[in-house]
């Protein structure tokens, strides 16, 4: 039955179907962050160059910035907030943490998002593949080096935890 | 007890300006302590870094330490976050504050006991007696008792007393944004907050003529329109909402445009031209009645940096409230605004001068941002948040910046033109010096000039334009100037200044000022110099210097990056390396960078090795990934950043039109702290900036045979550069 109310739009969000009323052409962006209040996903540049927006949709990184909402209908979007299993954050935020890779932060949620969407294609990746999976996101402050070391140990522990499990 | 001896310390200034020791710390019964700087977090670590300097000194654990991010009327007065100087501002302050506090809190069970006060200790906040009795500071906690001024009677430890501070404690700030839970000024959702959206003009010399705003207004969820002058926005409920609303008015505006800028292709010429105010920065000449030594050679060469910007990761952001007007009307207005302004007193002081409130009428709050790397537009958010809230009293209002204003509208660090003289002996020793520098200054900060210093109230009906930048007085660290006083042994030198007295481009404030230009000209030269006389740099440089802390960086980036042994086989045919030296403001820490590059198509720069001297070091890891991270930042604007423009506008406002590094093009970087010797802490942030710059294009030269003085060094450059 085709819905009556234009400005009725549904999407699934970290596994959880929600309704917001917007225009269909509003970008994933503003309702994840105002309408869903899930804030981790940053606005950087509206253009899909800079990478703070990035999430997941269908498991692969996609800049929510320049996505409208009537693309994303009936496809699965995991924002930053959405990576963790119970509670505690993705290996890659963790080791970001533990490495102590980042300045700011502002980058951070879209770093964490690339790297979530490599690791789960390739968990053994190199220094330069995991360099040009980041490529996508731009980081002003200089922590690139400490954010790939985070993510090659992300990549190793998560390893260590399949081998274990 | 130390206090007991009336050995006073003198009060650091900023204690000195705010010498309430409740200002700085509060003793909360909870097991807490809450700290108050004036300094604020910007991405740089600077809360984690004053929590272990407070901590160290109450002999508490840090994670007791909850620092307070700053507000007017609340936390001390210590002017901007800005030039490194946190720690010896805030830093020294909450040393002195911390350790009479605790003498007071020690002196409070004392006198419970009747004991005294020597025969007490401290451990994590608890204090203990001989007999073992115990309390704590949270059983004692009032706050009356740190409702006095600051004496200076109770003595800091002595450094190597020190367990906290001197270690790697984790950043208290990165929990929260890797959770993630909402940190940013960006994140904020205040009940009832609206989004604005600020339309600004089409180009730099351009008025609004008119404006139709009424299929702005008639969108579904637009609440209003605002314009004053050339100011132009939107309120609307939603986000998305005002988005949609701006474009409909800058599609319905209409302005009358002329051109202000100068051929950007030509830019040197037009700095060495334009009206400019002349002075003498530094001079220096041989002691009188010394036989000048014979000049066996000059040399001079000329060097150029284009504009540059901060190019914040995060668009600048503010929330604004303004209340209801009350009985009163506009005198009762009372006005709340949530910014990333880099000081919340100057820009309260700013925003009610503009306003025409008075300065109890407004209260700024700190809530961070993406990291600014100095003056950006974060204060210009300010501005149009406080303008819109005043439209719309009682809901809060949120600015977001859009990347093209913020990459075309926020203050550049200013270009440049460095000209570089020398006299050389038979040996090519320098025997006296020459330094110019044409360009705008770096200074327009809220509150430094006659004018307003925020961009809506240029723009508003009457509104001044922002006066031309300013030049700090090179005791307080200059700004052109910065840096450009050599730090060699010459007998001779003088140091010119031509601020440009037109500002076509409004600059401020970028990491190291004119740091950056300088020491990429003083050691480019160096090493025009040494190859002149066929001199290896790193022993030309040694020759000239005689400050051991100087020399032992550079010694020290000499033998970690293998400067005696490297040669280009190792790596490639194009390949080269080259130092660069500094002591960012001749005054903080010392830097030596040594580069190494490949030029092939285009420059890539493989690696950087670091050696820093910042004395005192409050948390090793964390310098190091602000040296690491500024030498990063650096690689970039030495490699690709250039501001773009006609003679209309900024055309550089895209990520696409302004490259910045990005992760495949980063160096390895190692960075070594040299040991402090409890000398005092010096800050590290902008200190590899320069040096760095230098120590690329001098291994470029070293790669290529070519001197490119021309910055960015791109292929376009290279070109240039080749000789005829």
């Amino acid at each position: 039955m085709p819905d009556t109310d234009p400005m009725r739009v549904t999407v699934l969000v970290n596994g959880q179907r929600e309704e917001v009323r917007t225009e269909r052409d509003t970008a994933l962006l503003y309702v994840l962050r105002n309408h869903l209040g899930l804030t981790g996903t940053r606005f950087g540049c509206g253009l899909g160059l800079c990478g703070a927006c990035l999430v997941l949709i269908d498991g692969r990184p996609a800049y929510s910035c320049d996505t409208p909402m009537w693309a994303v209908e009936d496809r699965d979007v995991t924002t930053v907030e959405g990576l963790g299993v119970s509670g505690r954050p993705h290996p890659a935020a963790q080791a970001i943490i533990d490495g102590q890779a980042a300045q700011c932060g502002y980058c951070i949620s879209g770093v964490v998002i690339s790297a979530a969407g490599l690791l789960a294609v390739n968990d053994d990746p190199s220094e330069d593949e995991v360099r040009a999976a980041l490529d996508r996101n731009l980081c002003r402050c200089g922590a690139q080096n400490r954010i790939v070391r985070a993510v090659l140990a992300a990549a190793s522990s998560l390893r260590a935890s399949r081998d274990s499990g | 007890m130390a206090g007991s001896r009336e050995a006073r310390t003198a009060l650091p200034p900023s204690l000195a300006t705010n010498p309430c020791l409740g200002d700085w710390l509060r003793v909360l019964p909870g097991g807490v302590v809450e700290v108050r700087s004036g300094k604020v977090e910007l991405g740089q670590g600077v809360l984690t870094a004053l929590a272990q300097v407070a901590a160290e000194e109450l002999d508490v654990d840090v994670a007791r330490v909850r620092m307070i991010a700053a507000v007017t009327g609340i936390s001390p007065d210590e002017g901007p976050t800005a030039g490194s100087l946190s720690i010896q501002h805030s830093g020294a302050a909450l040393r002195v504050a911390c350790a009479e506090a605790r003498a007071i809190y020690l002196g409070a069970a004392a006198g419970r006991w009747d004991m005294p006060v020597g025969a007490l200790t401290v451990q994590d906040g608890t204090i203990a007696a001989p007999d073992g009795r115990t309390t704590s500071y949270w059983e004692l906690a009032d706050d009356r008792l740190l409702d006095r001024p600051a004496t200076g009677l109770a003595e800091p430890k002595a450094v190597p007393d020190y367990r906290i501070v001197g270690t790697s404690v984790p950043r208290v700030d990165l929990p929260d944004k890797l959770a993630p839970r909402p940190r940013f000024v960006h994140d904020m959702a205040l009940d009832g907050m609206l989004y604005g959206r600020v339309i600004r003009p089409p180009s730099r010399g351009a008025t609004l003529l008119d404006v139709r705003a009424e299929p702005a207004r008639a969108l579904p969820g637009a609440v209003t329109v605002v314009r004053d002058g050339s100011f132009l926005a939107v309120v609307a409920e939603r986000e998305e909402v005002a988005l949609r609303a701006a474009d409909l008015l800058r599609a319905d505006a209409k302005w009358q445009e002329e051109p202000t800028l100068p051929d950007e292709d030509d830019l040197p010429a037009f700095l060495t031209s334009a009206p400019a105010e002349t002075r003498v920065l530094a001079e220096s000449a041989p002691p009188a009645g010394a036989a000048p030594a014979p000049a066996a050679r000059s040399h001079e060469a000329t060097y150029h940096r284009p504009y540059l910007a901060h190019a914040a990761m995060g668009p600048s952001t503010a929330t604004a409230l303004a209340s209801t007007a009350p009985a009163g009307g506009e005198a009762g207005v009372r006005l709340e605004v949530w910014t990333h302004s880099q000081g919340v007193y100057p820009l309260r002081r700013e925003l009610a001068r503009a306003l025409k409130l008075t300065e109890d009428q407004v209260r700024v709050r700190h809530v961070e941002g993406a990291g600014c790397y100095g003056h950006n537009a974060a204060d210009d958010a300010a501005m149009d948040a406080a303008l819109l809230a005043l439209a719309v009293p009682g809901r809060p209002v949120q600015v977001v910046w859009s990347r093209a204003d913020e990459l075309g509208w926020e203050p550049y660090g200013p270009a440049a033109v460095v000209r570089v003289a020398a006299d050389v002996d038979a040996r090519g020793d320098v025997l006296s010096w020459q330094h110019e520098i044409w360009g705008n200054g770096h200074v327009t900060r809220p509150g430094f000039g006659r004018s307003v210093g925020l961009l809506a109230a240029s723009h508003r009906d009457g509104g001044e334009p922002i006066e031309p930048a300013a030049e700090p007085p090179l005791e307080r660290g200059g700004g052109a100037g910065r840096n450009a006083v050599p730090g060699y042994t010459f007998p001779a030198y003088r140091v010119v200044n031509h601020r440009l007295s037109v500002m076509p481009l409004r600059t401020s404030s970028l990491r190291s000022l004119g740091g950056f230009v300088n020491v990429f000209a003083i050691e480019s030269f160096m090493d025009e110099l040494a190859a002149a006389a066929g001199r290896d740099p790193v022993e030309y440089r040694l020759a000239q210097l005689a400050d051991p802390r100087g020399r032992a960086v550079i010694e020290a980036v000499a033998r970690r990056s293998g400067w005696a042994d490297w040669s280009p086989a190792a790596s490639s045919r194009s390949a080269g390396h080259g130092i660069g030296y500094a002591r960012y403001k001749n005054s903080s820490a010392y830097c030596a960078v040594v580069a190494e590059v490949e030029a092939v198509t285009e420059v890539r720069v493989r690696r950087l090795t670091i050696a820093v001297d910042a004395g005192l070091v409050i948390n090793p890891d964390g310098a190091e990934n602000q040296v690491e991270g500024g030498a990063i930042q650096a690689t970039s604007w030495t490699l690709k950043e250039r501001v773009r423009f006609d003679r209309l506008t900024v055309t550089s406002d895209t990520w696409d039109s302004y490259p910045i590094l990005r992760f495949s093009e980063v160096p390895a970087v190692e960075v070594e702290l040299l040991p402090g010797h409890e000398n005092p802490p010096l800050g590290v942030g902008e200190t590899a900036q320069g040096p760095t710059a230098a120590a690329i294009g001098n291994a470029l030269c070293d790669a290529l045979g070519i001197r490119v003085r021309t910055l960015p060094l791109t292929e376009q450059q290279i070109l240039a550069a080749m000789p005829d």
